[in-house]
């Protein structure tokens, strides 16, 4: 109950920048508009490229644009103002807060996952569904497993994050590590190029870290790519990525407690 | 009216200068940053790389046409985000009432904004785009003419002076919407992005509005067609190949319209 609230008051903060998000929501369709054509000139030429049809190909660059803020591909989300809360030695009011740091903060960032699904996932959606031919999921149990994987691909990116939020702990700034995070993140998450052109083994190492489990796994589903008993095993794919991430995260904290401990907090 | 540019650019200088020794001053992070932002942007590279393993051309482009295509525009993005990609953050000053300050500093309003957090850091873009542009030049095979030689520093030059345009104008606009920064990425990244690609790719109604309306089709499109010998898409006179300076100078006025009376207009907000 207490994690919901957390959630529903971090869905509300993010929700008061209006002008923020309508701007976001124009980037993110132009972006979405030129990914399109370029996608369309690869698949004019190579009609099955990676498995994909051009309808496919064109609906994954709109998922794309609607997964950028929504998992976080590019960093961001609650686990920036833990790191500056770190840095600051707020966070030791957060350790001594009754409740487990990883679940406030798991919480709050799946709150705002929730509004930018709502705003900067569902609005460029609708821009691209207006200028071109997308593919929608083929009945509702697809929907419902789609938006299940689109919740474990936020579990998944917030372990990440949080993970390199933690370096704070020992190196108090993390923009370098960020920075290096973000562009492996934006690369292996297929959010350029989809990790299904990828040629030969760079594909299967690419689709089996956890990277892929941010647009690749729920855009397959999405598309049908993956159906029945795959979308079973893709969706298992991104819960073992977000509990060994949570488990790695949970560890790095307990370490973490003692060094704020001798560093006086 | 010299004197007072003049000035500007003297004042501009000092400052990003003064940045400059800032960043030093933390030298390891400086490099560490500089490197991330090479990596990304090759990364980038990278990314159209992989879309030419499974197709030889692009729009009628082949893999060396296209990296010139994207080494002038990351560059001349690159080079524009260096000069004044910080004054982005006018939406944040005014916000924070940091704006006023300057106001009442005894040097432009414009000189100040364009050098504040003056980045060095983003040679890393810029030695990306630089170093994929030359690997098109030396693999690329093209007639090399004097006129074409020189086509490529004067796509820079007038490419660059577009990217300017769309940043100042971009802050501009957050004069009206303080927290509507992004838009303008729309505009500059996303301008970059586009011409990244061989403009054969879009409609022929993208490629025009592109040309008339925001101009980025001049920061690389129409030099590049010239210098690769390509035919024009829309069929326009040849002139066009050379009318960059126009596109830039048309939009560099309406960008500084745009931020003359953005200032006039400007009231603090107060807190």
């Amino acid at each position: 109950m207490l994690y919901l609230a957390v959630a529903a008051r971090s869905f509300r903060r993010y929700s008061t920048y209006t002008a923020a998000t309508l701007a976001g929501i124009f980037t993110n369709s132009v972006f979405g508009v030129i990914i399109c054509f370029v996608y369309i000139a690869v698949w004019e030429q190579s009609p099955d490229a990676g498995g994909y049809d051009v309808t496919d190909a064109v609906t994954y660059a709109w998922l794309g644009q609607a997964m950028i803020m929504t998992v976080a591909i590019w960093g961001g989300g609650t686990t920036d103002e833990l790191a500056l809360r770190i840095r600051t030695g707020d966070v030791a009011i957060d350790l001594y807060r009754p409740v487990n740091l990883l679940g406030w903060w798991l919480a709050g960032d799946l709150g705002r996952a929730a509004y930018h699904l709502l705003t900067r996932g569902i609005a460029p959606t609708i821009v691209g569904a207006l200028l071109f031919d997308l593919r929608y999921p083929a009945d509702a149990s697809v929907a419902l497993l789609f938006v299940v994987s689109v919740v474990l691909a936020v579990v998944v990116s917030f372990g990440l994050r949080m993970l390199v939020a933690c370096t704070a702990f020992w190196l108090l700034d993390d923009t370098g590590v960020k920075n290096l995070a973000a562009v492996l993140s934006m690369f292996l998450s297929g959010l350029v190029v989809p990790l299904v052109l990828f040629p030969g083994w760079t594909r299967d190492l690419a689709t089996a870290l956890p990277w892929a489990a941010f647009l690749q796994v729920p855009a397959d589903i999405w598309l049908g790519q993956t159906s029945g008993w795959s979308a079973l095993q893709a969706l298992a794919f991104q819960a073992g990525w977000a509990l060994l991430l949570l488990r790695a995260c949970a560890a790095v904290i307990a370490r973490a407690r003692h060094k704020v401990v001798v560093q006086g907090g | 009216m010299v004197d007072r540019a003049l000035w500007g650019m003297r004042a501009y200088g000092v400052l990003a200068w003064m940045w400059i020794r800032v960043s030093m001053t933390y030298r390891a992070s400086f490099v560490m940053l500089t490197l991330g932002q090479f990596l990304i942007t090759g990364l980038d590279f990278l990314a159209i790389s992989v879309m030419f393993a499974t197709v030889d051309a692009l729009g009628g482009f082949s893999l060396a046409e296209v990296a010139f295509l994207y080494g002038g525009a990351g560059l001349c993005l690159g080079l524009a985000d260096l000069i004044l990609g910080n004054i982005e953050r006018l939406g944040q000053k005014i916000r924070l009432g940091t704006f006023d300050a300057m106001m009442i500093r005894p040097v432009p309003l414009f000189a100040q904004m364009a050098s504040d957090a003056f980045a060095l850091r983003r040679l890393g873009r810029i030695t990306q785009a630089t170093v994929v542009l030359v690997w098109s030049l030396v693999v690329l095979d093209v007639d090399w003419t004097l006129g074409r030689a020189l086509t490529v520093p004067y796509l820079v030059v007038f490419g660059t002076a577009i990217f300017v345009s769309f940043f100042t104008l971009g802050a501009a606009f957050q004069f009206w919407t303080t927290d509507g920064s992004e838009a303008a990425n729309a505009f500059t990244y996303g301008g970059n992005t586009l011409a990244q690609y061989p403009l054969t790719i879009y409609p022929t109604e993208v490629v025009k509005a592109l040309t008339f309306i925001v101009p980025i089709a001049f920061v690389n499109w129409y030099p590049s067609l010239y210098i690769l010998g390509r035919p024009d898409p829309l069929g326009l006179p040849a002139a066009t190949r050379f009318a960059s300076p126009v596109a830039a100078l048309a939009l560099g006025a309406l960008a500084a319209w745009a931020w003359r009376s953005g200032v006039r207009r400007y009231r603090s907000t107060g807190s």
